[in-house]
């Protein structure tokens, strides 16, 4: 569980990137951070494994300050999947780079082969075990970066723009990856501007402005409430806009889910046509 | 860092700034050669303090002391080792202990010029200086992009050592060769982004037709003003000064200063 209590953070430079930010992330949740380019989403998710503590306020993890443990230690629980990554690969195969973490937490060399296998197949990258990462696609790389973090099984996981340079079947993929995790009762933090894609999953939004949090709720919520939306400067999905210019007609304003807009939908046309 | 910081420019406006970038880097050469032709503390004393004036004037005097306080690191090695050897290899205590200090000042009066130097240039007006003086356009490009490229680079290697610390690396941890390796994590992706980055902007260049031209005229052209011609004159006397000192005159130690004056 993530508690943030009241938490300020001022860059070195004198940008005040936090203003006061409370939120609690329970065990197994699933939540979309969103808001416009400086808004302090990539800050605050990096207080959650300690890569940056707060200037005012505190941040527990599963009860324990953020300040009083290395970022390592948190590490352990908090997996964070940066959002380039080609700041992170520099092994020389896709094999050393996942071996890479486990070796630093200090897992048994019996156990880091177990795991590596594990995370290769996960993502479908066992073909290129003994290929340079460098070598790789950048679709293809960006999944390195999360198979080299998945390798470790942290309970939380945090994804820094996941969809960013990603077709659509890799974002379908990643979807559908993402409600796996979420069976397994794994936290699931994500960052990102992509509307579509968080109306798709439907997870717990949190919509940030200036440092700060204007609206914190259901998807399908938050991405229907136009007001909401204009503060954080985000277009609603296509979907909901449809409803938005149906909504004359009677029809629902919430939509965002494919399959419950067709259900609707076809409602309707059976209602005509009988 | 905090060594770098000392040589990071700030746009501001003193008469230091406004100096033609050519007149001070041949100040700055003049002040090293000096220093190199005198192993003595007096002089040296004296080629550190005849710059203060000039860090004052420039309104760069917080950034200067960082320098200097990043420079203490290589500084106090400088001292030890210098002190250590003068020491074994059986002089006096006193002429060991004014040896290494003279050793040391001549590093600190060397980083003292070259950091006022880059605080007081902007890398644009550098740039400039080295068209003017016929340095090919490609390496004068190339000099001023990576200046300028230092910032980004830094900011990169932060995000870098993050998305490392995220990996369960610690720069801290182990003994000192196990220090250094902790940096290649570090260092490779560094290195490889820098390098893609480059073929990226001189692809972008490229595409923006970069090198059309063969002759190339600029906006601002360096002229020498009055100050110019005052430092050129003030190198020259300080130059000749100095050799002459060098050649014709004893410098007394600071010892023998002492037992002169009991």
């Amino acid at each position: 569980m993530i508690e943030v209590e009241d938490i300020y953070f001022t860059y070195p430079n004198g940008i005040e990137a936090l203003k006061g930010i409370s939120l609690t992330i329970k065990n197994g949740e699933f939540v979309a951070i969103m808001g416009q380019n400086g808004a302090g989403k990539t800050t605050l998710v990096k207080h959650f494994n300690g890569l940056l503590k707060p200037t005012k306020g505190k941040v527990l993890v599963d009860g324990v300050e953020t300040t009083k443990v290395s970022v390592a230690t948190l590490a352990r629980k908090v997996g964070f999947v940066f959002q380039n990554p080609d700041h992170q690969l520099f092994s020389e195969t896709v094999e050393d780079e996942i071996t890479f973490a486990l070796k630093n937490f200090g897992f048994k060399e019996t156990v880091i082969k177990k795991r590596v296998s594990w995370a290769l197949n996960l993502l479908g990258l066992t073909q290129y075990r003994k290929t340079s990462p460098f070598m790789l696609s950048g679709g293809e790389r960006k999944r390195v970066a999360l198979a080299s973090v998945l390798a470790w099984d942290p309970k939380i996981l945090i994804l820094d723009e996941p969809t960013i340079g990603q077709d659509y079947q890799q974002k379908e993929k990643l979807r559908q990856f993402i409600l796996q995790l979420k069976a397994q009762r794994k936290t699931i933090i994500i960052v990102t501007h992509d509307v579509e894609f968080v109306a798709e999953c439907n997870p717990r939004v949190i919509l940030m402005r200036e440092g700060k949090i204007v609206a914190d709720g259901e998807a399908s919520k938050i991405l229907t409430t136009p007001e909401v939306l204009n503060q954080a400067f985000i277009v609603p999905p296509q979907i909901a806009q449809i409803f938005f210019q149906l909504s004359d007609l009677g029809f629902p304003r919430d939509i965002i889910d494919i399959y419950e807009a067709r259900e609707i939908l076809l409602k309707a046309i059976r209602r005509k046509t009988m | 860092m905090s060594v770098f910081d000392g040589l990071k420019f700030r746009r501001v406006y003193s008469p230091i700034h406004n100096l033609d970038p050519r007149i001070k880097f041949i100040y700055v050469c003049a002040i090293f050669v000096i220093a190199i032709m005198f192993g003595e503390l007096l002089p040296l004393v004296v080629l550190f303090l005849i710059q203060i004036p000039f860090v004052l004037l420039a309104g760069v005097k917080r950034e200067w002391i960082r320098s200097m306080r990043g420079a203490a690191f290589l500084a106090t090695i400088i001292f030890l080792t210098n002190f250590v050897f003068a020491y074994l290899g059986a002089r006096g205590i006193g002429q060991s202990l004014e040896n290494a200090v003279a050793m040391t000042l001549r590093f600190i009066v060397l980083i003292e010029s070259f950091s006022i130097f880059f605080l007081t240039t902007s890398p644009d007006h550098l740039g400039l200086a080295l068209e003017q003086t016929h340095v090919p356009y490609e390496f004068t490009f190339a000099f001023t992009t990576a200046v300028r490229f230092v910032p980004v680079l830094a900011e990169e290697a932060q995000t870098i050592m993050d998305a490392q610390k995220a990996r369960g690396l610690e720069l801290e941890r182990g003994n000192f060769l196990k220090r250094i390796r902790n940096y290649i994590p570090i260092l490779i992706p560094l290195i490889v982004s820098a390098i893609r980055r480059s073929l990226e902007l001189a692809e972008a260049m490229e595409s923006r037709a970069w090198g059309a031209t063969k002759k190339r005229t600029n906006l601002y052209v360096l002229k020498m003003h009055k100050g110019d011609f005052i430092l050129a004159a003030m190198t020259i006397g300080i130059l000749a000064v100095a050799i002459y000192i060098r050649l014709y005159l004893p410098i007394p130690s600071i010892n023998q200063l002492l037992t002169g004056i009991n």
